[in-house]
């Protein structure tokens, strides 16, 4: 094994979140997804969530996906909720899977449909929870068309994905203005503008309308801040990017927004269907009118001794 | 006579006349047409006496209408009650034939709770296969965050229906199951009802059974399953989408003969892990939800955020055993036509025996060879959705061109698994009695219903929903408009079974006025007694204002002022409406505005204005009562008699209303208008209990007359008595009694014309007098007084200066006599009728601050939303 495969990185990563009511909130209950599940790739040693003010009930469980979930709720009002998750964490690089080799992707859709008598393994069943429709991903026959290209007969099915990565990639402009958390992703594709959610959520359609298991991933990447400026507090953000499963190799990432395959600079926290199962905060106020949402994130690497 | 009713022989089908249709099995008729014994007697009946049967008809008309049974059609909000349809002619099922069918209704009611269990659960039914996680997986209503969820009991489908179609080989044969929230039972219900009183000796000579049992049961499995703690006593509520819903009329149907509140989603909060419902004495625990409302849009918190109808935190509460779901959160996903053809295994694998209802044939194209049988004979099948979520109706093969047939088989092709491809089954044909006295033969499909015994069991209602198919391949949909049959089950003579025992009540139990009253509930009933007062008190008004236009009488001159005085009067009340809730406010202001165009139209001093948009009506005014009882006797079913008088009310006017206005007509209308109301507030008095949704109905009434009578006094005092002569003031004085309902008594008293004295007396001090002005401030005063929960509000009200009793106390202190002598001079009458003017004024403006502070005190937490956020 090379150096670079089994490089650890570690991070010291601070995610705040700030909501300003317009008037008292009388109660709100709020799921929250900001601790990291666990992984074999991943070792956290410290992982806190400050909230203020504090909740009046609170409950720390794993969600149906298997991810930590916090549930919280505050039946006093308050006119503000602040939560801050820190988080120390470590993550090894992972062996890149030799995308050649893997399997058609006809064949892979073929293993995880229903054949009749047939017991579906656990690993195959476990996919199937990925490969349908949910809330944020409808399929349509425009998201086969798409990628019709990348999806040519007897293509591997990792390397079909990674031109499906590509293409997304290429052809689409990062814009934070373009999209909200609910604009149809049909929308997305005809504007070919959007974030990181849109393009993962648009490459999940692309694999499941043609009956391939992809999940939603929800984390941090480590950016660069500008040649010769100092590292900004909370200039980052929660990313997003896609898994798909391999019969071979189990679940391989790709990231369409950065068209890579994720590593060590790529910092998992929960995956499931699409946005809406792992949305870091998901919540229901009553009351508060409107509201101001500010959200703070910043991925700060640690040095660490070479542990090749 | 014209219309010599045929018998019943000349409208069979013959073999002379019409053949039978062989391919359809015939409900009434055997293969060589004749009529079957279990229906010789009802045709007797119906041939006996053809004109009874148009008494029957017209019976059963009147009780749909009477009744209100309606069913909403979506996408029509404004006028979209539609009245049920009900047949004369009952479906009739003999004893032997219904036990078939009731048994394999109950085997598959407990093998579809084993299956929701299952995949809610450890999914062995997809790990062996048994199942293709396409469907499961695949399915909106598959609610991922609800695996796990354990309902008390075990009981995951507490009620269920099925479709069943009668082939023609003469078996039931199962079409659809309805798992998510089944409808149609309290249609079933009332079809019954009205049934039984159209034919009751019929009825009895056939010994058809009672379906009674299954509200008992579903009631005792609900309250007896729900999780209490020590000494609690359960409460259940049912949960309904509102109003607006389609099947609402039954929501509320249920409701009443449940004994259950009818609440919404904003009527429930959950705290910590446990459901309450907001009631005007605080947060009250719920038991158990019978919910009418589709499982994903129960919880905004963890399922469909964009739902306004839910209760956030539901689905928490059920995770934490703390409340009891019906039918469990995720029961929907039993719902797909793709089900059907892996039941017959699935059953064999938990129940370890086979299932007795046949399914229509079936093909789930998720299977590469079933996929190409069915492509191979598309033309000969129906094409089916796997999943609610592709919105799109079936489509019979049959009824495509060739083009049109490829382009379906490409999408199937496209994503085989979430199509179904269905046999097209020959619908069995039952009689239906014509309007022209003839009985001709439609297609039928029948939905029977299960509900769950509180021992894990399910007892079958020994009748059902027959539908009437809009055509023989039975696509029958009610939101379509096909019409409805009883279903007559015949007992065999063996005992029906014991009822539920019920639960026993003790003296711990006993309950005094409504223990479980919404802030919801409150609201409304005080608002349809403000608005049921405004509308009285806007028919006055109007009333008043045409009569004098129809009047002979050669007053126009000081009528037409008065006239302008009134409905400037109207303007005003419905104004301060707007300021307070603005429900009424517009349409009514328009009717007015029409109104007075027509009048002034009549003076020949038209000039057009602004152009009202909607023709005139006190239609509207009645629409909003109607309205409004509807919401609030809904949620009360120990008040729900309200609506059987407020709906008349509704009725009387709506169907006579004329776009262009007769005056004579209107003052007709209006006469019937206020007659109803006063049957409404007759039935206020002397039925509803005495709680605090009572007094809440009292003290808006109270409210809105006081304030209307204030307002109206004040300016007609100032702007038609004040510097009038005596004449003038004499005409101003027969209006306000009037308005004020007093001119028979004034009569009476003083068999003299209208003076100014006795009058203001009557008027305004009499606290005899019902539609006086000290009468309404004594008896708002005491009914605050009598609010249980309200001393706060009666602290702040005592301590204002405005305070109405401060007021009244002046009113009371009124020396009429200063009127007397001209020894005051005129100055000083003026004075006097300008400083009552005044105080009148402050009445109604002290009513409104009364309004706004209950509302704030009472209500102000059931207008509040709530909203979903999300932060990435």
């Amino acid at each position: 094994m090379n150096a670079a495969v089994t490089s650890t990185a570690r991070y010291e990563i601070t995610h705040e979140t700030q909501y300003s009511y317009a008037v008292p909130v009388a109660l709100s209950q709020q799921l929250v997804h900001l601790f990291p599940r666990v992984c074999s790739w991943q070792q956290c040693d410290v992982q806190t969530l400050t909230i203020e003010p504090a909740p009046t009930h609170q409950r720390d469980e794993q969600d149906v996906f298997g991810n930590p979930l916090t549930r919280l709720s505050f039946e006093s009002p308050h006119e503000k909720l602040t939560l801050t998750a820190r988080l120390s964490i470590a993550v090894n690089a992972r062996e890149l899977p030799a995308l050649e080799n893997s399997a058609k992707w006809e064949s892979v859709s073929e293993l995880l449909g229903y054949r009749a008598d047939t017991s579906p393994s656990s690993d195959v069943l476990e996919a199937c929870q990925f490969r349908y429709e949910s809330p944020a991903v409808r399929l349509k026959r425009v998201f086969v068309q798409y990628g019709d290209d990348c999806f040519t007969t007897d293509t591997p099915v990792l390397v079909a994905a990674q031109k499906m990565m590509r293409k997304i990639f290429t052809e689409f402009t990062f814009d934070s203005g373009a999209t909200e958390v609910t604009t149809p992703l049909i929308e997305v594709l005809e504007n070919k503008r959007g974030v990181c959610q849109d393009f993962a959520h648009l490459m999940i359609a692309c694999l499941r309308s043609r009956g391939l298991a992809a999940r939603y991933v929800s984390g941090y990447l480590l950016t660069a801040p500008p040649p010769g400026q100092p590292r900004l507090i909370g200039a980052d953000a929660s990313h997003a990017w896609v898994s798909v499963f391999c019969p071979q190799n189990g679940w391989v990432d790709f990231d369409p927004t950065n068209n890579m395959l994720p590593g060590n600079e790529h910092i998992t926290l929960a995956w499931g269907r699409d946005f809406s199962d792992v949305s870091p905060l998901r919540g229901v106020i009553l009351g508060g009118d409107s509201h101001e949402l500010d959200v703070k994130v910043t991925v700060a690497p640690q040095l660490i001794a070479s542990e090749s | 006579m014209p219309h010599d009713p045929p018998t019943i022989a000349a409208n069979l089908p013959s073999t002379q006349t019409a053949a039978p249709d062989k391919n359809h099995y015939q409900e009434m008729l055997d293969a060589n047409n004749v009529v079957r014994p279990h229906w010789k007697r009802l045709l007797q009946v119906v041939n006996s006496s053809p004109r009874q049967m148009q008494q029957r008809q017209r019976l059963i008309h009147r009780q749909i209408r009477e009744n209100s049974v309606t069913y909403n059609v979506y996408a029509d909000p404004q006028g979209a009650d539609r009245l049920w349809q009900l047949d004369l002619l009952p479906n009739i099922i003999p004893s032997a034939e219904w036990q078939t069918v009731a048994a394999g209704v109950a085997q598959r009611a407990n093998l579809l709770n084993k299956v929701l269990a299952d995949l809610y659960g450890e999914q062995q039914l997809l790990r062996n296969g048994l199942l293709p996680t396409e469907l499961i997986y695949g399915h909106n209503h598959f609610l991922w965050p609800c695996r796990g969820v354990q309902p008390p009991g075990g009981v995951f489908l507490h009620t269920y229906a099925v479709d069943l179609a009668r082939a023609p080989d003469g078996r039931w044969w199962v079409m659809n199951d309805r798992t998510q929230s089944p409808s149609g039972a309290g249609y079933t219900l009332e079809n019954r009802q009205i049934m039984a009183r159209a034919f009751p000796d019929l009825f009895r000579d056939l010994r058809v059974q009672h379906l009674s049992r299954y509200v008992d049961t579903l009631r005792d499995t609900l309250t007896r399953l729900a999780p209490c703690d020590a000494g609690e006593t359960p409460l259940a509520v049912l949960l309904t989408p509102g109003r607006f819903n389609e099947t609402y009329f039954e929501h509320l149907y249920l409701a009443q003969h449940l004994g259950f509140p009818l609440v919404e989603g904003h009527d429930l909060t959950v705290r910590d892990g446990t459901v309450y419902l907001k009631t005007l004495a605080g947060l009250q625990r719920v038991h158990a939800v019978l919910r009418r409302l589709d499982a994903d849009f129960c919880d905004p918190l963890e399922l469909r955020a964009d739902s306004a109808l839910g209760v956030p935190g539901l689905l928490d509460a059920a995770r934490m055993g703390r409340v009891l779901i019906a039918n469990a959160l995720g029961s929907g996903v039993l719902e797909s036509p793709g089900l059907l053809g892996f039941l017959p295994k699935i059953s064999e694998h938990l129940l370890g025996e086979p299932l007795t209802l046949p399914s229509v044939a079936t093909w789930w194209c998720g299977e590469k060879p079933v996929l190409q049988q069915a492509l191979a004979q598309l033309k000969k099948l129906v094409i089916k959705p796997a999943f609610p979520s592709q919105h799109f109706d079936e489509i019979p093969g049959a009824s495509l061109d060739d083009a049109e047939l490829a382009a379906l088989a490409k999408r199937l092709q496209e994503r085989p698994y979430a199509y179904v491809a269905q046999e097209q089954i020959r619908l069995s044909q039952a009689p239906i009695w014509r309007e022209d006295k003839s009985i001709t033969q439609q297609a039928i499909s029948m939905r029977v219903y299960a509900v769950a015994t509180a021992d894990g069991q399910y007892h079958v209602m020994p009748g059902g929903l027959t539908r009437l198919a809009s055509d023989e391949h039975g696509s029958v949909s009610v939101q379509r408009g096909g019409g409805s049959k009883d279903t007559w089950v015949l007992a065999d003579g063996l005992p029906q079974g014991a009822p539920p025992r019920a639960r026993l009540l003790g003296a711990k139990d006993l309950v005094r006025g409504a223990a479980f009253l919404p802030s919801s509930l409150a609201e409304n009933l005080f608002w349809f007694g403000r608005y049921s007062e405004r509308c009285e008190s806007g028919a006055r008004l109007l009333r008043a204002a045409i009569s004098r236009y129809v009047s002979d009488e050669d007053t126009q001159a000081i009528d037409a002022e008065l006239t302008e005085n009134l409905l400037e009067n109207l303007q005003r009340m419905y104004n301060t409406g707007s300021q307070v809730r603005g429900r009424l406010s517009h349409e009514n202001w328009r009717a007015l505005v029409e109104i007075q165009r027509e009048t002034k139209l009549m003076e020949e001093k038209y000039e057009p204005a602004a152009e009202p948009e909607e023709p005139a009506t006190p239609e509207k005014l009645s629409t909003e009562v109607k309205t409004q009882s509807q919401t609030q006797s809904a949620k009360n079913q120990s008040q729900g008699q309200t609506q059987t008088i407020a709906l008349p009310l509704h009725k009387t006017l709506t169907p006579e209303i004329i776009p262009t206005i007769d005056l004579g007509d209107s003052l007709e209308q209006l006469d019937r208008l206020l007659l109803s109301l006063a049957a409404l507030s007759g039935f206020a008095h002397d039925d509803m209990t005495r709680d605090d949704g009572w007094r809440f109905l009292m003290v808006g009434r109270r409210i809105e007359r006081l304030q209307c009578l204030a307002g109206v006094f004040a300016k007609c005092l100032r702007e038609q008595i004040v510097h009038r002569t005596a004449t003038l003031q004499r005409t101003a004085l027969d209006w306000l009694l009037e308005i004020g309902n007093s001119t028979i008594t004034y009569r009476l008293r003083y068999l003299a014309a209208a003076q100014l004295i006795p009058v203001l007396d009557l008027l305004l001090l009499d606290t005899s007098n019902p539609h006086a002005l000290l009468f309404q401030m004594n008896t708002l005063d005491y009914s605050l007084d009598q609010f249980s929960l309200d001393q706060f509000l009666r602290e702040s009200e005592n301590s204002s200066d405005t305070s109405l009793r401060g007021l009244a106390q002046q009113l009371t202190a009124l020396d009429l006599g200063s009127l007397e002598s001209s020894l005051f001079g005129e100055k000083n009458t003026v004075d006097f009728l300008n400083g009552l003017a005044d105080l009148l004024d402050n009445i109604a403006l002290a009513c409104g601050q009364l309004s706004d502070r209950l509302h704030l005190r009472h209500f102000a937490h059931v207008d509040d939303v709530s909203q979903q956020m999300v932060s990435s």
